[in-house]
């Protein structure tokens, strides 16, 4: 029995040596290892490896496919009620859009195998290629590698939602969704995920605080930065008004399910059923009740009050922060990585806003690009080595971080990746954004704005039944019955 | 003492808000309401059907100030609440025969 759980580890620290490198077929091979293995040496076991790691795959991306709910909640809580049918299209397209994509290119893209680091296709992979129509073990393989990477590509996409919210054309916000699905992140996602030139500098980003948050964070910055600051909440000497939200609770919400969603986000992103996914869910649970913890006490020391809104960030904050380090730091680096997400999301929300002037509604751009890099770089700071090899292999893990004796090396990794990134996400999505304005438009009508979305785009109302501040300006006059 | 009822658009309420205490009008009551008039009222669509919410919403402010001050007030309403386009509103004035402060028992002009 010892020599099966002996080999058993080796095969799991195989297919970890290889986790995000052409996976499918990759799993294809270990599956043929393990059953040949397992009629050699033992009886079948109850739930073959090989079987439990595709159920711990799917679990895991249904439970990520429901953080768009709590993006969606989060979003529409913090916004006003006139804009909230909109909000949902945004957020129930995004996804519908990505997936679509990310079926026809965008997975081909982010696993290709091709010579260069920098960009491939695999046209093997496109319309999920041998997958179209599995019937074998291999293929069921490839099935859940792509959900679970559907759902975190759709994650990425709907980040941008709430910093362009209440004033972006819904016309302009598709174009967008289907753009960052297709090419931007699985461009930036094969530099880190699909063995290009940062994978092979060693960088870990363990479920993707720089591949997901990052890149929608930044991606945020740049839509934020071309639709410009919602009307009213500029004043004309530069100070800021507080558009307030119309759901708090509905909010709080959206960030329970996003907390619950983390569940898949984190642990899955193990990629096979190991018992190592418990650590991982810890350090998970316990970063995100220290980023909010964080966000209470400075909340509460500027402004007096422990705020509810910047609390709830600080929770997200803290599970962006540990994503990429939740599988190379011990619990106590975890709290440590998450208080200071808390503290980093706080001041970076009120930088944002009063320094740079660039309104992103629900602080999309300090949760997930701020924090995301943060996340990032904290294991070149915690991670450590033993914890790390745990999760992959003596020789594929990462060196031990600066504050555990290990030196700069990793930490200089992790910061060219944050970095190039982040480069190269802002001029894309800058560009993008940019031609989109200049061809479909980007952003509504002064009028419409003051209307409301859900009345402008849609025709309707999300509170049908009630009096609103939505309908209330009636700018736009559709048809004058002056009768004199 | 005259007492000014303005229908206004909601839109402009702030930029009213802000102007009027700028010639020292500190003092009135406001409320969102419901009404109709030449401007046509809000369309919606659901599924394909579309509807008449059957009103339009606006801001009404009830404002009492010293008969020196109506004309002052009332400029400034004009000016502010004007779009030009159907539906800006309108603004009656009313003789108000006597005023308290319930706080300490002023009358007339001092109570307002």
């Amino acid at each position: 029995m010892q020599t099966v759980f002996t080999l058993g580890r080796a095969l799991l620290g195989r297919i970890r040596k290889f986790k995000y490198h052409a996976l499918g077929v990759l799993v294809l091979f270990c599956i043929s290892t393990a059953s040949a293995f397992a009629q050699d040496a033992a009886p079948e076991p109850a739930l073959p490896q090989s079987v439990a790691n595709i159920i711990w795959l799917c679990l895991t991306a249904f439970l990520v496919f429901f953080m768009q709910a709590g993006f969606a909640m989060v979003e529409s809580g913090l916004t006003r009620a006139k804009n909230s049918v909109n909000i949902m299209m945004k957020n129930l397209l995004d996804f519908c859009f990505g997936a679509l994509l990310f079926w026809a290119m965008g997975y081909a893209i982010m696993y290709s195998s091709g010579d260069s680091n920098f960009f491939g296709f695999d046209s093997a992979l496109a319309f999920l290629g041998s997958a179209n129509a599995p019937t074998d073990a291999g293929g069921y393989a490839t099935s859940a590698a792509w959900l679970f990477q559907v759902v975190f590509a759709a994650t990425a996409a709907t980040i941008v939602s709430g910093a362009m919210a209440e004033r972006t054309k819904l016309i302009a916000y598709l174009l967008y969704s289907c753009l960052i699905s297709a090419l931007v992140y699985p461009i930036t996602g094969r530099w880190i995920w699909g063995g290009g030139w940062l994978a092979d500098m060693g960088i870990r980003d363990f479920a993707g605080s720089t591949v997901v948050h990052s890149v929608g964070g930044w991606a945020a910055l740049a839509g934020a930065i071309i639709v410009g600051p919602r009307l009213g909440k500029y004043n004309k000497d530069g100070s800021v008004n507080a558009i307030t939200p119309h759901n708090m609770p509905l909010a709080a919400l959206g960030v329970f399910i996003l907390w619950f969603g983390w569940y898949g986000f984190n642990p899955g992103s193990t990629l096979l059923a190991i018992s190592g996914v418990s650590h991982v869910a810890v350090t998970t649970t316990l970063a995100a009740a220290a980023g909010a913890v964080a966000a209470l006490i400075i909340s509460w020391i500027h402004f007096k009050k422990p705020d509810l809104s910047m609390t709830l960030n600080g929770t997200l904050a803290g599970l962006v922060g540990i994503t990429a380090p939740c599988a190379s730091v011990s619990t106590s680096s975890a709290v440590i990585i998450g208080l200071i997400a808390g503290v980093l999301v706080f001041y970076s929300c009120l930088f944002f806003e009063r320094k740079l002037k660039i309104d992103d509604p629900v602080g999309a751009i300090s949760v997930h690009g701020v924090c995301g890099a943060w996340g990032t770089l904290a294991v070149g700071l915690f991670g450590q080595h033993a914890i790390d090899a745990q999760y992959w292999t003596e020789e594929t893990a990462i060196k031990d971080g600066l504050f555990f004796g290990g030196g700069a090396d990793q930490l200089i990794t992790q910061a060219i990746g944050v970095a190039s990134i982040f480069a190269f996400v802002l001029v894309a999505m800058l560009i993008i954004f940019f031609v989109i304005k200049v061809s479909v438009g980007l952003r509504v009508s002064d009028d419409e704005q003051l209307q409301g979305l859900d009345l402008g785009e849609h025709g309707n109302v999300a509170y049908g039944g009630f009096v609103f501040e939505s309908t209330g300006p009636n700018a736009v006059i559709t048809k004058e019955t002056d009768k004199k | 003492m005259k007492k000014i009822e303005a229908i206004i658009r909601t839109a402009k309420f702030e930029d009213v808000l802000s102007e009027l205490s700028k010639i020292g009008i500190k003092f009135m009551t406001y409320s969102e309401v419901k009404g109709i008039g030449l401007e046509q009222t809000t369309q919606q669509q659901y599924r394909g059907t579309f509807f008449d919410v059957g009103f339009t919403p606006r801001t009404r402010l009830e404002i009492a100030v010293p008969t020196s001050k109506l004309d002052q007030v009332v400029e400034c309403l004009l000016k502010v609440a004007h779009t030009g386009k159907v539906g800006d509103g309108k603004i009656f004035i009313y003789e108000i025969a006597d005023a308290y402060r319930i706080r300490t028992k002023e009358r007339g002009d001092a109570a307002l």
